[in-house]
């Protein structure tokens, strides 16, 4: 079973911070599962990352977040997006964020947050069915 | 509860396959067979002898117990000498500092590359005040000092020496260890500002200057735990340590250093994960391979040069957020493998890593269990206890050989900087992570509490929360600080190491009267930045 091939999601790590065992992971595990995959590399800006979602014009993105800056780098990067007229882009992210701020970004428009521990079948398939070609 | 009888597999299921957490597959018993005949003990030797399989002392732990030195920092200089000041109140016995990601990857507090990320997964640090506030109180010719810190480094410990010459200690007279290994940043943990090509000569200058002024100074700490925690095995840990260590020993052999007068002073870092019998292997081997390298490489005649001495630390990667009092056991065993393994010095993870940096109460239980293992369990009375085990050392021996196999490789592809350019190891780790997370995807790998014996329940243990204001009141600081220096002084100073940068004198004499004027760590960064050039991330998958 693959994913609609229409879907282009941007895999981004934003902040200064190394750790990108994970979004390798799940760039890789994407593009297994039939979607195209563009991921930016480490030490991204809010302003890199909003600019590379534009310019590649993707239906999602998914954010790897494990220096504790979450809640700085989320909203900075759904301004930016919303700004560049991106507002149908689906923000989807994960990393080390404690329960009490996935409730705050989730109330703050991001749609799903994965904690350590989710496979990767858990993330393909969420977004398999939350993630649609932009129209 | 009733006894359940043993099912036989189904002939349909496939025959169950054991392997280690690297997916070494196992035998079902090891015999004298599995080893070298009567080679086998001269290859396994004596601890404190050549090639230091069962260890680099004769007497090992015996003789000297660990340095127990968990690793630490987080929000201001100050919140973080104050956990230095709890540490050590509770019998640590040397201190290692975490600095957080904007120094880690050489940008000031008041940076706007900072924003969020100020004390956040370590201490901030910008300038000398800031360093001084870091150590205040702290007898720096007393307690050995690690510091965590890799593109950044020569600033931060031109910095240490510029305090502690501040105080009247000369840096003769300093112990302890900079982490200082870029080849590893550029493989795994991925904090970096310049090419691989200047950032191993800043290197060689900080090996050169500390072992002529610093000799009780580790200036590198050749580092495998981050490509562990980047997802690789445990041969590859090893395989890709030990050649980053080999491209530093032949960049200061090209420089003209004689081995034996640096080599005594390059110490290692390992990860200690949860497969216990692979990770003691992985550390006598490791030991071994070095030693036989050092020799017959580089013609090393001083056994020092062939000991590698080696601290370690449990996996961060192994811990889970769910059920979390349950990594106080992961942490007890993945020790207790180090210290069977022979290391020197450890830090052991607190319960809460995956959810925030450690609370006061956790990092207790985390020293408390170093020092149950030290002086309750008995294993440090003698020496290598399990030296001479036949799936020790047969395991000992394949991790030797599968680790030097990938030397050889890495030696073909032009030595370890052009493989990294390559992209030869991070493509390798890359593959080994992915290996095992689909394993664990399938269950064929557990992780209690994760994808097995699940509880719905949430964790209720207290974390620490950086305070709010951290951010506000370190950039503050550093403007302040900026503001009240002699400015041409400062100026001046930087300018003198931009100079040094190109014309190849040792960086460390101008970095230390920089820091001493006023110039800040950002700022350096700033010169390291237009004068070798930016490293951007290949972004392999």
């Amino acid at each position: 079973m693959s994913a609609d091939p229409r879907l282009r999601i941007l895999v981004a790590k934003p902040g200064l911070d190394g750790h990108d065992r994970g979004a390798k992971i799940i760039a890789r595990a994407l593009r297994d599962a039939g979607i195209e995959v563009i991921y930016t590399g480490l030490h991204q800006t809010p302003e890199m990352i909003a600019e590379a979602a534009i310019q590649e014009d993707v239906d999602a993105i998914g954010l790897s977040i494990l220096s504790g800056a979450h809640n700085t780098l989320f909203p900075a990067i759904m301004r930016l997006i919303k700004e560049k007229g991106g507002d149908d882009i689906a923000i989807f992210g994960g990393g080390i964020i404690p329960e009490e701020d996935i409730a705050s970004l989730k109330q703050a428009g991001v749609r799903e947050i994965f904690t350590p521990g989710a496979t990767t079948d858990d993330i393909v398939a969420w977004v398999r069915t939350n993630v649609h070609p932009r129209i | 509860m009733s006894a359940q009888p043993k099912s036989a597999p189904t002939p349909s299921e496939p025959p169950r396959r054991f392997s280690t957490i690297s997916d070494m597959e196992i035998k079902e018993c090891y015999t004298a067979d599995d080893l070298d005949g009567r080679e086998a003990d001269a290859k396994i030797g004596k601890p404190g002898e050549f090639p230091y399989t069962r260890g680099v002392y004769p007497t090992m732990h015996r003789g000297r117990p660990w340095t127990m030195r968990q690793f630490a920092g987080f929000g201001t200089p100050r919140d973080t000498n104050e956990r230095f000041k709890f540490l050590l109140a509770r019998g640590q016995t040397g201190l290692s500092t975490a600095f957080d990601m904007p120094t880690l990857m050489g940008y000031d507090a008041d940076h706007e590359r900072s924003l969020g990320e100020v004390g956040r997964e370590g201490t901030a640090l910008s300038t000398i005040d800031d360093m001084a506030e870091l150590f205040d109180g702290i007898p720096l010719d007393e307690v050995t000092t690690s510091m965590t810190v890799n593109c950044s480094a020569s600033i931060v410990l031109a910095m240490y020496f510029a305090v502690a010459e501040r105080r009247g200690i000369p840096m003769s007279k300093l112990g302890g260890t900079i982490q200082n290994d870029m080849l590893k940043e550029y493989i795994a943990q991925k904090e970096w500002i310049s090419p691989p090509v200047p950032s191993v000569r800043v290197i060689i200058d900080m090996i050169e200057f500390c072992t002529k002024e610093a000799p009780r100074f580790h200036p590198v700490s050749i580092s495998g735990y981050h490509i562990r925690e980047a997802g690789s095995t445990a041969v590859q840990e090893v395989a890709f340590t030990l050649a980053d260590g080999l491209g530093y020993v032949e960049a200061a052999v090209a420089r003209g250093l004689e081995v034996d007068d640096f080599a005594p002073r390059l110490s290692f870092f390992f990860n200690l994960h949860n497969d216990f019998l692979e990770e003691i292997a992985k550390l006598r081997a490791a030991r071994r391979l070095w030693a036989r390298l050092m020799r017959d490489r580089f013609g090393a005649k001083n056994p020092r040069s062939m000991m590698l001495r080696t601290h370690a630390q449990t996996a961060g990667c192994s811990l889970t957020a769910q059920q979390p009092v349950n990594n106080v056991v992961r942490v007890a065993i993945q020790a207790l493998a180090g210290v069977l393994g022979g290391v020197q010095s450890l830090h052991t993870n607190s319960m809460d890593e995956t959810l925030a940096l450690p609370s006061e109460n956790a990092v207790m239980v985390a020293l408390r269990t170093q020092q149950i293992i030290a002086e309750e369990s008995g294993v440090t009375n003698t020496v290598d206890p399990l030296g001479g085990s036949y799936a020790i050392e047969a395991l000992t021996d394949r991790i030797e050989a599968e680790a030097e196999d990938y030397i050889n490789q890495i030696d073909k592809l032009g030595g370890i900087v052009r493989a990294i350019e390559l992209g030869f190891p991070q493509k390798e780790i890359a593959e080994a992570a992915y290996h095992f997370q689909r394993q664990f995807d399938r269950k064929e790998k557990v992780m209690v509490g994760v994808n097995r014996y699940q509880n719905d329940e949430k964790p209720s243990i207290e974390l620490l929360r950086i305070h709010a204001d951290t951010e506000d009141k370190q950039s503050a600081r550093v403007r302040a600080f900026k503001a009240a220096r002699d400015q041409a002084r400062a100026t001046a100073r930087l300018a003198d190491v931009r100079t040094a940068c190109r014309d190849g004198q040792n960086l460390m004499p101008p970095l230390i009267a920089a820091v001493k004027d006023g110039v800040t760590l950002g700022e350096i960064c700033d010169v390291y930045r237009d004068e070798f050039g930016v490293y951007r991330d290949p972004a392999w998958l």
